[in-house]
């Protein structure tokens, strides 16, 4: 048992390291490493200018998409090569917040399922940033049940006339390309009348609407489509077979194994160590102690089951199942970290943003930690994975399973 | 990075749970808890045969001469079994202090006989009420002759020697404490059994009167060597606790899948599906914390003090949350004396505070990661 890396590992790193000093944007970096969940904005540049300029200097150096195959913009690394680099990349690995979607699940559905020709003629844009890719799968009416969406796909001639609306579409406002699942066939049960697509957002009748969310800040979008027009080439999978397709890119948004997750530990311990309460220093503090505690033994717990599955993989295993529980033990952790860092300052809590306390830090935190709770699979949806693929546990017991899709109920009441 | 047990130390644990399996099934564990023994003279034997008792012992003292690492994947599977046998007080803390503080002779005497089965030891430490803490240990210690009570102490009516911690000054400081080695076996010596949550690991009052003591470790050493013992303890009991939540959740897990009530598995319903989905959590959470710890102590690294404290927080917590909420995903059935979940329920409540209560331990984890953030 030990934390070495293997000669070839050591090799890898002290190249993507030095690499990465001699190149990466270092006037963000101490702004980058202070960010925190409701704040990855930068001060004085436009933080998705930054990234996409980060994004191809690591593309035309070969360390964009690391994993990929070289033909497709990637350059063909081991898994364990990508996850050293991203402890190398460290705090510049914010910047690319913006292309995981793109990188982490419509790539590798665009490298299962598109032509040869797209697939050399997209990824590789795709990999440099030079594109931004979004996901459209949700919709009001599918959310943890994607597969009730409604998005109609009606075929005319060799293309697809697209009518619907999709929601939850992270970047959609500043995407050129987008991965879409429709309903092609509303007479059969929901998962078999389903179709994937790919297409230019720039097409007429496509229209993003940002959405204001709960924190007040708009990363999501509304997207509206009336009368677009797909060409039948943009399909990926088959007609109908678009549940499997999108199993496959749902798949790849879990695997992103040693992607660090943030839980707010250290950002509250580090507060904790130099705040003062009224009776002391809060270190002192018993009660806080065990908060901190408990939180810590968390934290601590999540990073060394990341670094079982990185250990797994550096000997080319493939990880087991352990990886499953980070968001779901994140996500409370944080909302839970943030709550009670404004306890902490008592009645001055409640303000927010740069005249509060560690400039409004916990207080975006608190505001920003419920979606991470929902986005990419809710807590439910979480335990239920964990319960049914871990535990072998049986799936829930659907009424809608062996309905046509048309036939069933939309309305809860009245 | 190879963050993992390796090849031989998965065998090794495969073996211990084969044997174990065979060896301690629910029933064994029942008979010491029904009181027909105070442990299982047969499974203790076997361990010795197999080496599992000597497997962190250097072979220069009888034992097998691996390490730590061995000894956890054994622990682990201990935990699992819930074995009623004196391993933990013999093995973690015994034979550890030994092996930390022990003179050439005390070795020789006691480690080969722990080794073999034939001796069963234990560390007298707690008074009473009380966390570890030089200010709780009163039991004094004059001219290597001690008088005083120790209570609870972990199996010390079937042990045959105690690592003793007595009071030798009076200044206030940590090296106030000495240890002591004292054969329970001779003169000045009372033990009376005490009932206690988990029969199947017995606890008894030791008074006492005038007994002579030989010490261990050098004068005044006594706390700086105890805080070591109870942080190897810590990773070593948190491999049992692992061990035991895993079963725990396992037998909730195929409970839920056998039980049909309303029709269906009790296992489709969300309700339990989720209760054992945060099982699963805790464990992997505890699992991981302790391999940390594993790493920690087998390479013996300035990180032990930390690692041992999150690896007995999060190893706690698990087999406390995994041994209620396999109680109640069993239901009636589950608070049944019939049924084994209480054996795990006891064992895991009984753990919680055997080094040393979880509020304890917060503690220290604290002050440890102030430390290391200081340094």
């Amino acid at each position: 048992m030990n934390f070495d890396d293997t000669p070839q590992e050591a090799e890898f790193r002290a190249t993507a390291r030095a690499w990465i000093a001699a190149n990466a944007p270092k006037q963000y970096e101490e702004e980058l490493r202070k960010s925190s969940l409701g704040r990855t904005q930068l001060k004085n540049a436009n933080i998705l200018e930054v990234a996409k300029a980060w994004q191809k200097k690591k593309a035309d150096a070969g360390w964009a998409c690391l994993h990929w195959p070289k033909d497709y913009g990637g350059r063909g690394s081991s898994p364990i090569e990508r996850v050293i680099w991203q402890q190398e990349e460290g705090p510049f690995g914010q910047l690319s917040r913006m292309f995981i979607i793109g990188h982490g699940m419509c790539g590798p559905t665009m490298m299962a399922f598109a032509r040869e020709e797209h697939k050399r003629a997209y990824l590789p844009p795709l990999a440099s940033g030079e594109k931004v890719w979004c996901q459209l799968f949700s919709e009001p009416a599918g959310g943890s049940d994607v597969a009730g969406l409604r998005t109609r796909a009606e075929k005319d001639g060799d293309d697809w006339i697209i009518n619907g609306q999709k929601i939850w579409t992270s970047g959609a406002h500043y995407s050129d390309y987008g991965i879409l699942l429709t309903r092609t066939d509303p007479t059969v049960p929901k998962h078999k009348g389903l179709t994937m697509f790919f297409l230019d957002m720039k097409s007429p009748g496509v229209e993003v609407r940002p959405i204001k969310q709960a924190s007040g800040a708009s990363d999501f979008n509304e997207v509206y489509f009336t009368n677009v027009r797909i060409p039948d080439h943009q399909r990926l999978g088959e007609v109908g077979d678009g549940w499997n397709v999108s199993l496959t890119t749902l798949m790849n948004e879990r695997s992103a194994i040693g992607a660090a997750v943030s839980t707010g530990f250290p950002e509250l311990f580090e507060y904790c160590s130099s705040l003062m309460l009224d009776d002391g220093p809060a270190i002192e503090d018993r009660a806080v102690r065990s908060k901190l505690a408990n939180w810590a033994v968390k934290a601590s717990g999540l990073k060394y089951t990341s670094m079982r599955a990185i250990s797994a993989l550096s000997k080319g295993e493939r990880p087991g199942p352990e990886n499953s529980i980070g968001k779901l033990v994140a996500g409370s952790m944080i909302q839970d970290v943030a709550t009670y860092a404004l306890d902490l300052q008592g009645a001055s809590g409640v303000v927010s943003g740069e005249d509060a306390e560690l400039a409004g830090r916990f207080q975006a935190m608190l505001l920003r930690a419920p979606g991470t709770r929902v986005e990419g699979g809710t807590d439910e949806i979480m335990r239920n994975i964990i319960a049914e693929r871990v535990l072998g546990l049986p799936g829930d017991i659907r009424v809608d399973k062996d309905v046509p899709f048309n036939k069933i109920p939309t309305k809860g009441r009245g | 990075m190879n963050f993992d047990f390796s090849d031989d130390q998965k065998q090794l644990r495969d073996q211990a749970r084969k044997f174990l399996t065979e060896k301690c099934p629910p029933k064994a564990v029942r008979a010491v808890l029904d009181g027909k023994a105070p442990y299982d003279k047969e499974l203790w034997k076997g361990l010795a045969e197999m080496g599992f008792l000597g497997v962190a012992i250097p072979e220069d003292f009888g034992g097998a001469g691996a390490g730590h690492l061995e000894l956890c994947v054994i622990a682990e599977e201990m935990g699992r079994a819930n074995a009623p046998v004196p391993f933990s007080s013999t093995v973690y803390l015994a034979a550890e202090a030994l092996l930390i503080a022990g003179s050439d002779a005390q070795k020789k005497k006691w480690l080969p006989a722990i080794a073999s089965g034939e001796a069963i030891g234990t560390l007298a430490l707690f008074e009473g009420k009380g966390n570890p803490s030089p200010k709780n240990v009163k039991l004094s210690a004059a001219n290597g002759v001690l008088n005083g009570v120790k209570k609870p102490v972990a199996d010390g009516a079937i042990a045959d020697f105690a690592v003793v911690a007595a009071r030798t000054g009076s200044s206030g400081r940590d090296g106030d404490i000495s240890l002591f080695i004292v054969d329970l076996k001779g003169g000045g010596v009372e033990v009376k059994g005490l009932t206690n949550l988990d029969p199947t690991r017995g606890q008894a009052e030791i008074t006492f009167k005038d007994c002579k003591a030989e010490p261990l470790g050098a004068a005044g050493e006594g706390w700086s060597i105890l805080t070591q013992v109870l942080d190897r303890a810590a990773v070593l009991c948190a491999f049992e606790q692992v061990g035991g939540s895993d079963r725990a959740l396992e037998m909730g897990r195929d409970y839920a899948l056998d039980r049909i009530a309303f029709g269906r598995q009790i296992g489709s319903f969300q309700a339990v599906k989720h209760m054992l989905a945060d099982m699963y959590v805790s464990a992997t959470l505890a699992r991981s914390n302790s391999y940390y710890g594993a790493w920690a102590l087998s390479t013996n690294a300035a990180e032990l003090p930390e690692a041992a404290a999150a690896a007995r927080i999060s190893a706690t917590q698990a087999f406390q949350h995994c041994a209620k909420n396999n109680i109640q995903v069993h239901g009636g059935m589950g608070f049944t004396w019939e049924f084994d979940c209480h054996m795990y329920y006891r064992r895991a409540n009984a753990m919680a505070l055997g080094l040393g209560s979880l509020t304890y331990w917060e503690d220290q984890l604290i002050d440890r990661m102030r430390k290391k953030n200081a340094a």
